[in-house]
Formats: structure tokens, sequence, C-alpha cells
């Protein structure tokens, strides 16, 4: 049986019946069409699928939707406004952060998340704070440095 | 990092990459971003089972679910032919016939046995759990050495046994120079089972108007031209009403070089309900069902003097093909073949490679494709003999390096150029000294850790490849040629369309830095176009390292049959001799009159309106170009590694790991680093992390990411990257592959340092904990 929720999304209160097991990155992608949160396993290993639940960075297929019920999610589309890349996006990309790009959105939202608890981390505390999202595409490196180059609020 | 808007965008600089924007905003497009009106939700059934017949298949239970569409077996839908392999090393190798969806028997767990059709993707799963599958199991082999036995139960029954092929290569003297050696070393390296993981799995949205009977498939690959021939073949369509699209693609790998099965069931399927089917491959299935890698044994032995020259090798590969051929499967163990000798002139080879049938998945290309397991063998045996010999590691090396290019190696490559010293004096350059090395070690040892180094001196064979051989030396189906179009519009701006398909090495950035150097037309203006085949030319797609060897040096000669048009459209607005125009920064001058002048975009806009044109000149400005590569290109370079190994836990951390890699001339340095830092990942997960298990049964044990662990960010170390720039003589651009050379490289240069920590002459890979510490309790250095 379907139940009601209600989650505001990105700033929108979207009102919907869903069944009781949608997991909310299906609920994100299929019924609100916000594509940009990815699914890489079944398994919440590799966090391609992070978003943010309350503020805190969450993997989105271990959430089911009606637990997000009366929730604030933010997904990739929420972090950019107006077209200007956020600091982390354009770290990302002046560092060569992502190549494939499907684990980026992802990689992104815990990155952010990542600054906001500590502000000024080290390489090795950064790596910590990204175990929990896979990249198969860049080694890491330059995942690392758009963190660190973020972090330092400097633009090339 | 040069910054590039100083110096333009054009090739050498680093250059940030176009494609970023929409990927970092959640605007990239992967298959499974797509929905069609109608479109249904495919879920399939699979083999419990290693090796069985199917003795009955109960789909009246799924079909009553709610939300089916239809439940499909292999009665349900017919197919013109069988699962593609492209690939037939000796001519005459016989090619089991795998229809797409079981019918009969299966062969692997995980193989297709039926579909589930549903109006969304909850719905088809659990329907596809209500498919009540009778098997009469049969005895399996899961290993090559079970399938190798005496009276070993066959994969195919049609095959006199379960070798599908048998590939030699013997020079006339190697048995004189074993006799003649001071010493000969021998040993046995595995290069054990893998699994790609890209982190998007596999997923095709099939489209088949019934109508009109084109068929559209939207597939995460890296092949859409060879996807589109091969579904006409398979589902007996015309192939000029097939359009396959790769969109966004979530890396590859090698794992998305094929045709599947589940890509012809999707298109029958369509065609068979007469709407839309998406398939989504959830991880689990692709662990039990994409084509894994590796899975491959060398028993090898060298020949040498005392003083380290090898004089001879014998190499004999077992290569574990899996439970049937998938597009290039038996080309695999064939590279390694090709590439058994390394970066060293040895004289005398004979080489064998055992090709072995088993009730698993596939095995294909992955990341490298035979030349990662060429190379860890004959790294670890070189590394073997300077411990025999009790020479150094390095000095061993440079005592068998070719001195002259072209170099023809014993087997008959020809290595295009080379400087393999350069690379291996700048990483020592780049490495602490022995003294300062042996300080640490003894400082590590009071810590409870074991310090090692390793190294590797690594040569590939990429840029497939000269169309002649691809069907003489390799047994190619396709040639190894690869096509681009320049178009200029009457504006100004350039549509590049090339036959390559990126999934991420940033191919629409590296296409305009070429065009913004040939053309003179800004980075910005330049738009790259792939992976739909119906815009481009026909193209081979992004694989082996060759996408910028040969699919951008057909950018360039695009680039550049365009500009010598326009300088003939040039002369006649000039009124001058095209003889007597210089170009530079996109203008066409007179000589000695620079005010006398044209831009490219001005020559442009007069070629679209064709007024006015030089005689026997066409209106605008749109060159295809296909280009056929004269031979590979033949990267190199020297990797270095230190590594600490916990002495109670024999677990090991990469402290440090220096990449010095020749690619050649470099089109965008920040794009090279990048695929070298992922390819050194790569091959570190093989090395300490990666392994796909079955169990005696057949039955995958790592049938998701918790039991098989691909290395996170705190797995692997910061990467330092330089460079050595030998051009290629191969192709105009002068360069060379660079996508799958951290993975050759990585590997052994990390066994090898877990190695020389422990004090032992090798171990078997992945060397998880476990591995190590049963390696000290057994005499290793602990």
């Amino acid at each position: 049986m379907k139940r009601a929720v209600t989650i505001s999304v990105n700033g929108v209160s979207h009102t919907t019946e869903v069944e009781p097991r949608t997991l909310l990155v299906h609920f994100l992608r299929e019924h609100l069409n916000l594509t940009g949160t990815h699914v890489g396993c079944d398994t919440s290993n590799c966090g391609a699928c992070t978003v943010w639940l309350d503020g805190m960075a969450v993997k989105s297929c271990t959430v089911l939707a009606v637990q997000a019920n009366g929730s604030d999610v933010t997904t990739i589309e929420g972090v950019s406004a107006n077209g200007d890349l956020h600091p982390m996006q354009r770290a990302f990309h002046e560092t060569h952060g992502l190549q494939c790009g499907y684990c980026t959105p992802g990689m992104v939202m815990t990155a952010i998340k990542l600054l906001e608890s500590n502000p000024d981390p080290s390489d090795d505390e950064i790596r910590r704070g990204l175990e929990g999202n896979l990249c198969r595409c860049t080694g890491y490196e330059n995942i690392v440095a758009a963190v660190r180059q973020a972090a330092s609020g400097v633009t090339v | 990092m040069a910054i590039a808007t100083e110096q333009g965008k054009g090739i050498g600089q680093a250059v940030h990459r176009k494609e970023d924007k929409k990927l970092l905003t959640g605007k990239g497009r992967y298959v499974d971003d797509l929905k069609l009106p109608g479109m249904q939700h495919m879920a399939v059934v699979r083999s419990t089972h290693a090796h069985a017949d199917i003795t009955g298949i109960d789909t009246s239970k799924a079909k009553g679910m709610p939300g089916v569409t239809a439940v499909l077996t292999g009665d349900d839908l017919e197919f013109a032919a069988g699962v593609p392999c492209a690939s037939n090393p000796t001519g005459d190798m016989v090619h089991p016939v795998r229809p797409p969806l079981a019918k009969g028997r299966v062969r692997h767990a995980g193989e297709p046995v039926a579909v589930v059709l549903a109006t969304d993707r909850y719905a088809a799963a659990d329907a596809a759990a209500m498919v009540e599958v009778s098997y009469s199991p049969l005895p399996a082999v899961i290993t090559p050495e079970q399938a190798l036995a005496d009276g070993a139960p066959k994969v195919h029954e049609e095959l006199d046994s379960n070798v599908g092929l048998v590939l030699a290569h013997k020079t006339d003297n190697v048995d004189d120079a074993f006799a003649k050696a001071d010493v000969v070393v021998k040993h046995t390296i595995r290069n054990q089972r893998l699994i790609h993981v890209p982190i998007e799995t596999r997923g095709v949205v099939a489209d088949w108007n019934t109508a009109s009977d084109e068929l559209t498939v939207h597939s995460s690959t890296q092949v859409p031209h060879f996807l589109r021939t091969f579904l006409a073949i398979v589902c007996g369509v015309s192939e000029a009403k097939v359009r396959a699209i790769a969109p966004d693609v979530g890396g590859g790998f090698g794992s998305k070089l094929n045709a599947y099965a589940e890509e012809f069931i999707a298109a029958a399927a369509s065609q068979k309900i007469g709407a839309p089917v998406k398939w989504i491959e959830e991880r689990s299935e692709a662990m039990l069902a994409t084509c894994h890698g590796r899975a491959q044994d060398a028993h090898m032995e060298l020949a040498a003097t005392k003083d380290g020259k090898v004089l001879a090798m014998r190499a004999h590969y077992v290569q574990d093909y899996g439970s049937y051929l998938q597009m290039l499967t038996p080309l695999i163990s064939q590279l390694t073949l090709l590439m058994s000798p390394g970066a060293y002139a040895i004289p005398e080879v004979d080489v064998t490679v055992t090709n072995v049938y088993t009730n698993t998945v596939p095995t294909d290309a992955l990341r490298g494709a035979g030349r990662p397991e060429a190379t860890h063998a004959i790294e670890r045996m070189m590394d073997i003999l300077a411990l025999e010999l009790g020479m150094s590691r390095t000095e061993i090396r440079r005592r068998n390096f070719p001195q002259e290019f072209p170099f023809t190696t014993a087997i008959g490559l020809m290595y295009d150029s080379g400087d393999y010293e350069k690379t291996l004096d700048k990483l020592l350059e780049l490495s602490d000294s022995k003294d300062e090395f042996e300080k640490r070690r003894a400082e590590a040892d009071g810590r409870g850790k074991l310090l090692g180094r390793g190294l590797s001196t690594w040569v590939e064979v990429c840029g497939f490849v000269p169309s002649d051989v691809a069907r003489s030396a390799l047994g190619l189906t396709p040639g190894g040629w690869e096509s681009s179009t320049v178009r200029m519009h009457p504006t100004g701006k350039v549509t590049v369309i090339t036959g390559t398909s990126p999934h991420g090495q940033g191919h629409a950035t590296s296409w305009s830095q070429i065009i913004e150097t040939e053309l003179g037309i800004p980075f910005d203006d330049v738009e790259v176009i792939h992976g739909d085949t119906a815009f481009a030319p026909y193209g081979l797609g992004t694989y082996g390292s060759r996408s910028l060897a040969v699919g951008g040096t057909a950018v360039h000669l695009a680039a550049t049959q365009l500009r010598d048009k326009a300088r003939l459209v040039a002369a006649q607005m000039l009124e001058a001799s095209s003889d007597d125009l210089d170009f530079e920064g996109g203008t066409f001058s007179v000589k000695g009159s620079p005010d006398k002048s044209v831009t490219m975009q001005e020559v442009a806009f007069r070629a679209w309106q064709a007024f006015d044109m030089p005689e026997g000149v066409t209106p605008g400005l749109d060159e295809t170009v296909f280009f056929d590569p004269p031979n590979c290109v033949f990267p190199f370079g020297a990797h270095g590694c230190e590594v600490e190994v916990d002495k109670e836990t024999g677990k090991v951390e990469i402290t440090s790991y220096i990449a010095v890699d020749d690619c050649g001339n470099v089109i965008n340095p920040m794009i090279v680093d990048g695929q070298v830092h992922g390819g050194v990942a790569h091959g570190i997960g093989q090395a300490l992390y990666e392994g796909a298990v079955y169990d005696a049964n057949g039955q995958l044990l790592t049938g998701s990411l918790v039991e098989y662990v691909i290395p996170t960010a705190v797995e692997i170390p910061s990467i330092q990257t330089h460079r050595t720039v030998t051009p290629s003589p191969t192709n105009p651009l002068g360069v060379k592959g660079i996508g799958e050379a951290g993975t050759i490289a990585s590997t052994p240069a990390v066994v090898g340092a877990v190695c020389n920590a422990l004090g032992v002459r090798d171990l078997d890979m992945p060397l998880q904990p476990e591995t190590v510490w049963r390696a000290m309790q057994e005499g290793g250095a602990a």
C-alpha cells in the first residue's frame, strides 16, 4: 500500500504517494527526474548516490523515501545557484578531479560536507573523509587536490 | 602546470575540460537517466548453476504479477546469430555458438535464462524472482587445471576438449641458448581473475519501432558502431535501420568493449512487445555476468649469462577463457604473447599460450588487456633473475634494454621509438639513494615495519592497429583505422565528429585543442560529437589506448585537409597564388603583405556562399578522413614505489609512488597525468586487493563490492607523475597512448616492493594481509 510523503528537495516541497520500499535515490531519480544522483552498487559501498538529508551527507540508496518524510534533501542539482559552480565544483574542474563523471556528484556532495566539518583538512584527513565514495578513473589524486584547493579558497 | 589562457588552448596546454560542467552539476546524461514513452523495465533471470541442462521454465506465476508485461525465454525470442566474437587468431578457431538467451543448457552461473518486462524496475525484479527454472546439474570445470585434466567434463560438447586455442611462437635457437646459459631461473607468475567495476554498470534502452523497423539502442558502451553492426547481424535487421548511441558513459575499462547478450535481448524484447525496453544492470549482476579480466598463469623460464644478459625466454601462458567467447576474448592472451619479452632485447623466445574453457564468466579486455599480464610476468622474472645473480634490479634491466629504435623483437613486433634508459635514469634521480633508503629501512624496522622498494620498466603496444596487421597477425574481423569529420559552419564555428567513443578520456577537450592548433579556431568555438552512429562516419571506438594515436590523428588529418582547401579559397579571395599565402593564428595572409589577409572564419563563410570559387573547388569546408595507422605505437616508462609492511598484520601500505612515462608528444598534460593516476590506482588494486573468487561449484563468492574490494582514497597513495618525450614516428602528431600505462606498470612495481620488503622471490596476488602474513610466517624476513 502506498504512503504519502512530503519531502523538500532543493528547496521545493513535494507531496506524493510512494511504495514504502521506495529508496530515496529512486524517489529522486524516477519520481522527481533529478538524475544527477547516481546508483553504482547495491550495497552502500560506492557513494555515487550521496545527497544531503537535513544537512548530513547520506547514501540515498540506504534511505527509504518514507524515512525522509518531512525532511530537507539537497541533491547535486541544488548545489550550484544560477548556473554558477559551487567552489567545490569549480575546484574539481580546475584540478581535473573528474573523468567519466559518474561518481562525481556523490563525491562533490561528500566533499562539501567534509570541509564543513573540517575546514582545513590534511591530505590524510581528506582521504579518510572520502573513504565512502569510490572512483575508478582518477586514482583519487586530483579529487584530493580539488578538496585541498576548495579548502584553500584559491582558484586557478 | 601551464596556464592555458596565456598561451592559447592548443596542443600541449593543460586546458581544463569542456566536458566537466554538465557532469559536475548533475546534467550528464547516462543511460539510466533516459525515459521513453511506454518504456518497460527488464529484469534478467540468471542461471544459478555453473553447468546444467534447463529442464523447464515455469513463467506462469511471474506473468500474473502486478505490472508485468511479458516474460520471455529462449524459446520466445529468435536471433539470427549468437553473441559475437570478432577475434580468430588462427583463422580456423571454432567459435562455439551462444544464443543471447540460453537454450537448453547454461555454462556459467549468471547466464541469462529468461527476462521479465514490467512497468517499473521494482515490479520487474519482483516477477523475476517468481520465474521457476528447473535444472539438471552437470559436472562443471571451474579452473583451467580442472578443465585440462584427463576426462574432464567438456564445457562445449562440439569441441574436442576444453582447449579453445593454442598459440605458439618459437625462434630457431632457444634450446641452444638455454644449454649455453650460466643461469636459468624458472617461476610461475599468476595474474588473478579481476572484475572491471566501472562505477556505472552496464545499461541499455532499446527502442524498436515495429512500424518502420527502425531500431535505436542507447547503451553504455565503448563501441557504438560495433554494437550497431552486431545488433543488425544478431537481431536480423538492416544495419541501415539501426542507430546505436553511447550517451555519457560512466567508465568502461574494457568491460564495455563488447556486445552483450542483454543488449540483443533488450532489442528483441522491444520488438516483441512493441515498446521501448530499459535494462539497468545491478551491481551484483555486473559481478556475475559482465566479462571478467586477467585470469592467466605464466610458467616462465629465463636463460642468462652470469653478468645478467638474458639469452632466451620460455613462456607458457594458460589463459582462462571462461565459458564463452566474448567480442575479443581470444585477442587478449594473443597480446600477452606479442608483448611477452617486455622492454628487453631477448634474442630467443619460445612462447606458447593454452586457452581453456571453464564454467565461469567469459574473460575479455580489462585495462591493458593482455599487456599487464605479459608485463607482470617478465618484470617479476627480471627481479627473480637479479636476485639469483646478486645483481641490482635496475642494472639487470639496463643490460637488456634495446639500444636502437625502431627495434624489432624476437616476436616480430617493431617498437617504433624509445629511450628506456632515460625514463629509468629519471626515476632514479627522483628516488632516494640506496643509503637514504637503508637508513629509513633500519628506522622502520624498529617500529615494526618492513620497508621495500620495487620498480618496473614497461613498454606496451597500443594505438590499434594497421588494418592489414589486424587481419594477418591478429585475426580480427575489423581493421584498425579511425575516422573523423571536421566541419566548418558559415559562422566560423567548428564541429568535429569523431569515431572514438570517450567515457572519461576527455576527447572533446583534446580534439578541440588539435583544432585550435591546426585551424586557429578558438578552442571554445569547437564542439565535438561522438558516440552516435546517426551522426558519425563509422568509428571503431575507444579501447586499447588507441583514441589519440589513431582517432586524434584522424582529427589532425581532416583539419589539415580542410585547411588545404581553405587555402585555395583564401587565395581566390586575396587574388594571390595559394603558394604565396602564410597561415598563422587562423589567418591567411599574402607573403610580404601581411595587411592583405582573410581569417579562416571569413573563408568558411565564402566557401558556404560558394561565390567566386576557384576552378574545381567544391562548396563548403567539411572534410572526412579515415586514418589507417602504419604501425602501432609503443609508449614506455619506469615506475617505482616504496612500501611499508606491518610485521604483525601483514598489511601493506604504499608510502611513495613515482611514475616516469613517455607517451611521445602530449596534447594535454593534465589529462595525461589523470590517465596515469587512474591506471596506477587500478594496478595497485590488482596487486594488493582485488580478486574474483569462485567456489568449487562455480558460484561467485565475490558477488558485490563488499567482497570484491576496489581501493578507496585511503588505500591509494599520492602518485607523482613525470615524463620524458620521445615522439612516435608512427603518426604526424608524434603521440602514443597513455590510458593503460599506469595499470601495466604499477602491478609489478608494487609486488616487487613487497617481495623486497619480505626478502622473498615472489608472491601471488592479491597481496592481502593474510597472504603477506603467511609469507612472513613461512620464513620471510619477519
